[in-house]
This record gives structure tokens, C-alpha cells and sequence, in this order.
């Protein structure tokens, strides 16, 4: 779940506690004040949600060294995500690989076809700064396993925020390159678009925002569905 | 009740600490070995790579001695389990040989991404009191490259692509490759069981 609009910390306990009640798989926070302007966070909030939360998570945004996701991790998050910072320093996953295992290096990627190739775009989270890399994004899918990325997150940004279905065509793209764990992002609208994208990408995971956030698609309906389509899910 | 959690220098400690707060027990971190001696129950974590975790045990003088003479219940979680057998393919590292057998690598398959990481089946005959209130098919957490063969010491498996042992125990040695600590409410339950284990000698 990827909590992108602006909330207070009281409001992300109530709903880091509902998903986990309604039996989501796992969470993931964008952290939003931590980045793209590299202030200093306070980063508390990690140790609260850790405190309630007995499903794996990961927090995106602001980590840019081994001593950010040391403090993310520390403060009791499973996995960290990085994005922009590992566009500007790829060796930055190789580190963080290095000193906590794979298994905790996220690297999510926003891309979307230009001129009829994937690309990856950078500094997606201000509009203002958002700029196309020039990275090919299977090139650079490539490149983060080589440097020790244990998954990734592509976010398929044409279809993001759209709620029209996943964008099968990239992720099966994506997914016949990649060796690691592949989680879906960007079009969920409704249960169908889960199903399509597990029979069709072959994807390990979907994550979706808005279509839970506003209760349109309640978590315990979307696994009864899947579970129907012989999708194994946890009840 | 006394709960020691050796301090292994993984990542997954805060989580396991707020688990076990959760259950409203009380647990100490430490690499002392006295207050591992000392404990009625003694959890090994571990994440990260086995060679990296045993030779952060190794640095404490008496520690990993400690660990091979326990008599109290102790549960290694993840790599922490990885380390009571006697060697990992991982860095092709010595462990602690508190149980047979050799961790080996998943085998690299197109259609199986490694690490595994996510919710699978627990399939297992009941009987084991680490199980009890846990049915087969209850799903648990995995994030693991390396796992340990079925073996007689096998009480629970899971498959990703071959069986591996998801829980094991001989005497008063138990192990866990999944993560209890964020496995949701059949997690709790094994934690919760094993902090009811009374010791055997």
C-alpha cells in the first residue's frame, strides 16, 4: 500500500492497524517528508508502526546511506525502498546490500515508454523535479540485481493513480528480466486487475493505494476473489 | 519467565522485541554469557549473512560456548536457525553444530526468484507443542536464500520449489525459518508456545 498523500502520523497508526486487521500481506510507507529536499527526519514514526504492526514493512523515501536504513531498520522496518538515490549513486545498492543482505534492499523504479521504450523516471515524488533519466528500464533492472537489489517494485507510471488495470505488457516485460522478487504498482481498480496481473506478469506481488485507502476494494473481499480464481493467498 | 535475546546484530531484533512485548512478556538483549546462562528461554535471531552473524557471536569470549552447553529452550529464527546446524553453504562458514546438516542455497530457477521472500504454508503432522493451536496451512513469513534440508528433525516444512524445513527441533533446540515476529497472529501463537516451554533438565 503506498501511503502518498499527506497524512499525520496518528492517522497512518489507525490505518497501518486497519490493513493489518483486514489482513494485508504488507505495508509500505512513503515517507514523503523525507524526501526529494534531503532535510533530516525525525523517524519515530517507524518505531510506532513496528510497535503494532506484526507484518512485514517497508518505508520508502530518504534513504540515501547505510546510515539512514541502518536508523530505518533499527527503529524496526523489515525492508528499505530506494529510488531516486540510487539512480543518482547505484553503488549505494551494493552497499546497503553489502551490509544487510539482499533480502532488505528494495529498489522500486518508476517508468514509463517513451518513443516506444521503457524508461525510468527520477524525482517522481515533485512533480516539479520529475525528470526522464534516459536509463532504458530493463538496462536498469538488470543492473540493481547485479548490485544486489533483493526485489523490486516497478511502478508503471501511465497507469498510476488511473485505477484502469496494471500495466501487464511492461511488467511481463520487466518480469522476464528479473530474477527477483517483482512487485507490481501503478492501475489497481478493482479485483480483476489483481488476478490479471498474478496470471498474466507473473508478478509476486500487487500493491495498490487508492483503491484501498478510499475503501472501494476492501482487502478481505480482493483475497476471497483471488482464493475463488485459484490464486493462493493468505486468508 | 526469563527471555534472553542474543544480541546477533540483525535487523529483525526491534521486531522480534516488539512481538515478544506484544505477548506482555518481558525480554533482554544481550551477548553477556552469563544472562544467557542465567535465562529460561533463549532466542538466537539472525539476519544477514550466516558468516557475518557468527562471527558477531564469536567476538563475546564464552559466548558461542554458551550457546552449544544450553539446556533451556532456545529457538533460532531465520539465519539464527541456519547457525545451529553445522555448516552453511553460505560463505561456507562452521557453525554451531547443535544440530546435523548442512544450510544450503536455493537452486537457481527461471520461474523461482531467490531470496524467497512471503507468506507460505506450514505443512506438518500435530504434535509438536511449538505447533499447538497452529493447523497445517496456516501461512507464515519467509525472507530466506538458504534454507535446511527435510530431515528427521524436521516438525514443520514448506515448499518454494523443493521442501525445505520450516521448523525443526531436537531436544531442547528448536529452529524457525520463517519470521515469527511478523507472521501476524500464527507467528504470535508459536512465540507464545515456545515461551511456554518448560525446561527439560
Amino acid at each position: 500500500m503506498r501511503f502518498r498523500d499527506h497524512v499525520v502520523v496518528g492517522d497512518i497508526l489507525e490505518l497501518a492497524q486497519r490493513y493489518r486487521d483486514e489482513g494485508a500481506d504488507e505495508l509500505v510507507f512513503y515517507d514523503i517528508t523525507a524526501s526529494p529536499d534531503g532535510r533530516t527526519v525525525d523517524r519515530s514514526w517507524i518505531r510506532r508502526i513496528a510497535r503494532i504492526l506484526d507484518i512485514p514493512f517497508c518505508v520508502a523515501g530518504g534513504i540515501r546511506s547505510v546510515a539512514d536504513a541502518e536508523e530505518v531498520l533499527g527503529e524496526g522496518a523489515e525492508k528499505v525502498s530506494i529510488n531516486s538515490p540510487a539512480l543518482a549513486d547505484p553503488e549505494l545498492i551494493s552497499r546497503l546490500s553489502a551490509r544487510f543482505g539482499a533480502q532488505c534492499v528494495v529498489v522500486g523504479i518508476d517508468s514509463q515508454t517513451v518513443d516506444g521504450v521503457y524508461q525510468v523516471y527520477q524525482f517522481t515524488g515533485d512533480p516539479e523535479r520529475t525528470r526522464n533519466t534516459a536509463r532504458k528500464t530493463l538496462d536498469w533492472v538488470r543492473e540493481v540485481q547485479e548490485r544486489g537489489a533483493g526485489e523490486i517494485v516497478l511502478n508503471c507510471m501511465a497507469s498510476d493513480g488511473v485505477r484502469k488495470g496494471y500495466d501487464i505488457a511492461q511488467l511481463s516485460a520487466v518480469r522476464a528480466q528479473c530474477r527477483v522478487p517483482l512487485i507490481a504498482s501503478g492501475g489497481a481498480g478493482s479485483k480483476e486487475h489483481f488476478a490479471t496481473v498474478f496470471n498474466e506478469a507473473r508478478v509476486d506481488g500487487a500493491l495498490a493505494a487508492s483503491v484501498f485507502h478510499t475503501g472501494a476494494l476492501p482487502i478481505p473481499d480482493l483475497k476471497s476473489y483471488l482464493r475463488d480464481t485459484d490464486i493462493e493467498v493468505r486468508p | 519467565m526469563q527471555l534472553a535475546i542474543i544480541d546477533s546484530g540483525g535487523a529483525n531484533i526491534a521486531s522480534l522485541r516488539y512481538a515478544i512485548d506484544r505477548l506482555g512478556m518481558a525480554s533482554e538483549l544481550t551477548t553477556d554469557p552469563d544472562k544467557v546462562r542465567a535465562a529460561s528461554h533463549v532466542i538466537l535471531p539472525g539476519v544477514g549473512a550466516a558468516a557475518d552473524c557468527m562471527s558477531r557471536l564469536q567476538k563475546t569470549p564464552g559466548l558461542v560456548e554458551t550457546i552449544r552447553k544450553l539446556r533451556q529452550p532456545m529457538l533460532g529464527i531465520c539465519v539464527g536457525m541456519q547457525l545451529l546446524f553445522e555448516s552453511s553453504e553460505e560463505g561456507e562458514v562452521p557453525c554451531l553444530g547443535l544440530l546435523p546438516g548442512r544450510v544450503r542455497r536455493f537452486a537457481d530457477r527461471d520461474d523461482l526468484p531467490v531470496p524467497h521472500m512471503g507468506w507460505n504454508q506450514l505443512e506438518f503432522e500435530p504434535g509438536s507443542p511449538l505447533l499447538k493451536d497452529i493447523q497445517p496451512g496456516d501461512h507464515v513469513y519467509f525472507v530466506h536464500s538458504y534454507s535446511a534440508p527435510v530431515s528427521p528433525l524436521t516438525v514443520a516444512s514448506a515448499t518454494y520449489g523443493e521442501q525445505f524445513s520450516a521448523l525443526v527441533q531436537s531436544g531442547n533446540v528448536f529452529g524457525a525459518q520463517f519470521h515469527p515476529e511478523r507472521s501476524a497472529r500464527i507467528g504470535s501463537l508459536l512465540l507464545r508456545n515456545f515461551l511456554q516451554l518448560q525446561q527439560t533438565q
